[in-house]
């Protein structure tokens, strides 16, 4: 099952015969993922990486049949990209692209709102890694054998730190169910608590281990989630202790602007939630280890 | 991005909001020229600096002849301005803003911000003006208004009569309110704003309207597309560490430690500073050298890393996905030949072509310390600061 994305997800890349959408593309195809075409204005009915290219979304979905897409788009015309997504009926699309303005994702999530929930696309990032579910399927531009297939949902703001994660993980004999990036901007697709949701629905997912910073309402807002609505333990690090106030480290969204946002008092936050806390980054394996053995014992 | 109260103010006005008449100075001489342009009795003299509370600090002046306006210029010009909100370092004054004295009957405040949890623009305003918005929520709670804009179709005027109205604003003043809230809503939408603030929004004896102050940030992500915010940048208010990676592409954040940190993304850059602190160090920057780094941009980071007098040591932490790790190896055995580094320098390398990048490094017979975890890493840049800082 995993979320989101299997073996079977059929997937489009928007931004399909770029350098980078080229790249990711063929790491995509060679992890075994069921990439089935791209969008590239102005070159459709050709063939890339032996796929066929469309010029719109919509024309893609209908020939295709995709159901996720991978956004590789600049900047400037990501926006664009996602909505167009939207509306050709994507399920699941995550957006790699960083440096999209803050009022363009206000756009697009307004948006999105335009189509019934049962109809709305799910999106991830923008200004992520993407998601995998590992020996799977892979949406995203991360290196896929350093995630080990598992019961184990990963989810994280940063892409480099995720990987962190994962490793950590892998060294511990730990698998992973799915590991989705919700991206380093202010205005993302979807939260801590949207994704939660998902893992606490997955049969096949045991634990989370959330990946947060400094900046934003969204860790605190997870934390109420777990202790409401969710049976499974969440493990959680968040990035940031020694940021000073007011200041964007290196992530749009990285920034402490009120109170509840910097490191210390998002800790604090998730611990009275019940949330076990990984101390140091390099404690994050071992504590979701832990946590893992105590509800062995109890089963 | 920042930028300073004058220039906020000339952007608002062009979007119809009203503000004092003034003029810019960089010398007491141009300070008094400019008060006798604009002509009047009262002036006040304003030290322009990214920060807030520099009223507090001493950066506003009051004057009322020649010789008050070119004593407070002097005084001002050239100094380094500490408020609450600069750091013990403060920002220098190098630019003036002398404007005409304004005679105030009641203050208000008014911001525009990019409210995260909503996920829209979000007006605040509050009739206890003058105080920081801190201050408000802590001893006038219930004077804060809120409205939230519905980004389909933007800020509507009953929007802003609804705060015209909640301020208590009389009759002859209710149309100018409605304006200058509009105004101020389309110069944030129309600019790619993050920030507005207007404190204090002022009524004046005269029965007229005036922003005050005015303080706008804006939308790094957005500039691409606003190049007349791109010309406001002042590089003499940032830290000259981080203006010379920032003219670099690179992302760094100038802090007071001695360890300096080279690592590929921002969350594992952070937590890799997080490390630091817990192994008991102080690290010297934040730098996220971004994907697929060149050996090329290895060598440039450690360049701006090394700007920085304080650094004992360095950590490379590099966990490459679409990074290389031979690349970064490489990277670091140029920079450590060719900058002549003697300081100590700890590099953790994972991921994609990791082996590759440990021979590069053990081949090149430096001695650099290696470590496997991000935990090791910390404890061994934490150690050679140590030794290199009692060393020297």
């Amino acid at each position: 099952m995993a979320i989101f994305i299997n073996e079977n997800t059929p997937i489009l890349i928007q931004g399909f015969t770029g350098r980078i959408g080229t790249f990711h593309a063929q790491e995509m195809i060679d992890y075994g993922t069921n990439v089935v075409g791209g969008v590239t204005p102005g070159k459709g009915g050709t063939t890339h990486l032996g796929r066929p290219v469309f010029n719109t979304v919509k024309g893609a979905v209908e020939e295709t049949g995709a159901e996720a897409s991978i956004v590789f788009v600049p900047p400037p015309f990501a926006a664009d990209a996602i909505m167009e997504a939207a509306d050709a009926g994507i399920k699941y699309c995550t957006c790699i692209t960083d440096g999209i303005p803050a009022q363009d994702m206000i756009r697009v999530k307004r948006y999105m709102r335009r189509y019934k929930k049962e109809n709305r696309m799910r999106l991830t990032g923008p200004n992520c890694a993407g998601t995998i579910s590992p020996g799977r399927a892979m949406l995203g531009i991360m290196p896929g054998r350093i995630y080990m297939q598992g019961r184990v949902g990963i989810i994280g703001r940063s892409g480099t730190l995720g990987y962190e994660a994962a490793s950590q993980l892998k060294a511990l004999d730990i698998g992973v169910s799915t590991a989705v990036g919700i991206g380093g901007d202010p205005i993302n697709g979807s939260s801590f608590k949207d994704i939660l949701e998902e893992f606490e629905k997955d049969p096949e997912t045991d634990a989370v281990l959330m990946i947060g910073e400094i900046g934003g309402p969204q860790e605190a807002e997870a934390g109420a989630f777990a202790r409401d609505h969710m049976k499974k333990p969440v493990i959680a690090y968040i990035a940031g202790l020694s940021a000073p106030k007011g200041r964007t480290m290196g992530h749009a969204g990285a920034i402490v602007t009120s109170y509840g946002e910097a490191a210390e008092e998002k800790v604090a936050i998730l611990k009275e939630c019940g949330v076990t806390i990984a101390q140091t980054p390099g404690d994050m394996g071992t504590t979701v280890a832990e946590v893992l053995s105590r509800i062995k014992k109890v089963a | 991005m920042d930028i300073h109260e004058y220039q906020a103010k000339e952007l608002l006005a062009k979007f119809g909001v009203p503000i004092a008449r003034g003029g810019l100075a960089y010398s007491p001489e141009q300070a008094t020229y400019r008060a006798n342009e604009i002509g009047g009795s009262v002036w006040v003299v304003k030290a322009q600096i990214h920060s807030g509370a520099r009223g507090k600090a001493g950066g506003i002046k009051i004057c009322r002849t020649d010789d008050e306006i070119w004593e407070a210029a002097d005084s001002l010009l050239g100094k380094r301005l500490v408020t609450n909100q600069t750091g013990p370092q403060g920002k220098l004054v190098s630019r003036l803003y002398i404007e005409e004295g304004t005679n105030i009957a009641k203050e208000y405040y008014l911001s525009f911000i990019m409210d995260r949890g909503q996920e829209r623009i979000v007006v605040v305003a509050s009739s206890s003006g003058g105080m920081d918005i801190e201050e408000i929520s802590e001893k006038q709670p219930d004077s804060i208004l809120r409205v939230v804009v519905d980004p389909a179709v933007g800020m509507q005027g009953f929007q802003a009569r609804e705060l015209t109205f909640g301020l208590g604003i009389e009759p002859d003043l209710v149309n100018k309110f409605e304006r200058t809230i509009l105004g101020c809503y389309r110069a944030f939408r129309d600019l790619d704003a993050t920030l507005l603030e207007i404190n204090p929004l002022v009524v004046t004896g005269e029965r007229s309207l005036i922003a005050l102050d005015a303080k706008m940030s804006f939308d790094a992500n957005a500039l691409f597309r606003r190049p007349q915010i791109s010309e406001l940048r002042d590089k003499s208010q940032e830290d000259p560490r981080e203006t010379y990676a920032s003219d670099r592409g690179l992302s760094y954040v100038g802090l007071d430690g001695d360890i300096g940190c080279v690592v590929n993304g921002a969350g594992l850059a952070m937590a890799t500073l997080d490390m630091i602190k817990l192994a008991g160090g102080e690290p010297a920057n934040f730098l996220d050298i971004g994907g697929g780094a060149s050996p090329e941009r290895v060598q440039k980071s450690f360049r701006a890393v090394l700007k920085d007098s304080n650094v004992k040591a360095l950590l490379v932490n590099v966990f490459a996905g679409i990074n290389r790790c031979d690349w970064v190896a490489k990277g670091v055995v140029d920079a450590i030949t060719e900058l002549d580094i003697k300081l100590p320098v700890v590099v953790r390398l994972a991921g994609t072509n990791v082996e590759e990048g440990r021979k590069i490094i053990s081949e090149s017979g430096l001695s650099v310390i290696n470590a496997d975890s991000l935990r090791d890493a910390a404890e061994k840049a934490v150690a050679a600061a140590r030794q290199s800082s009692a060393a020297a």
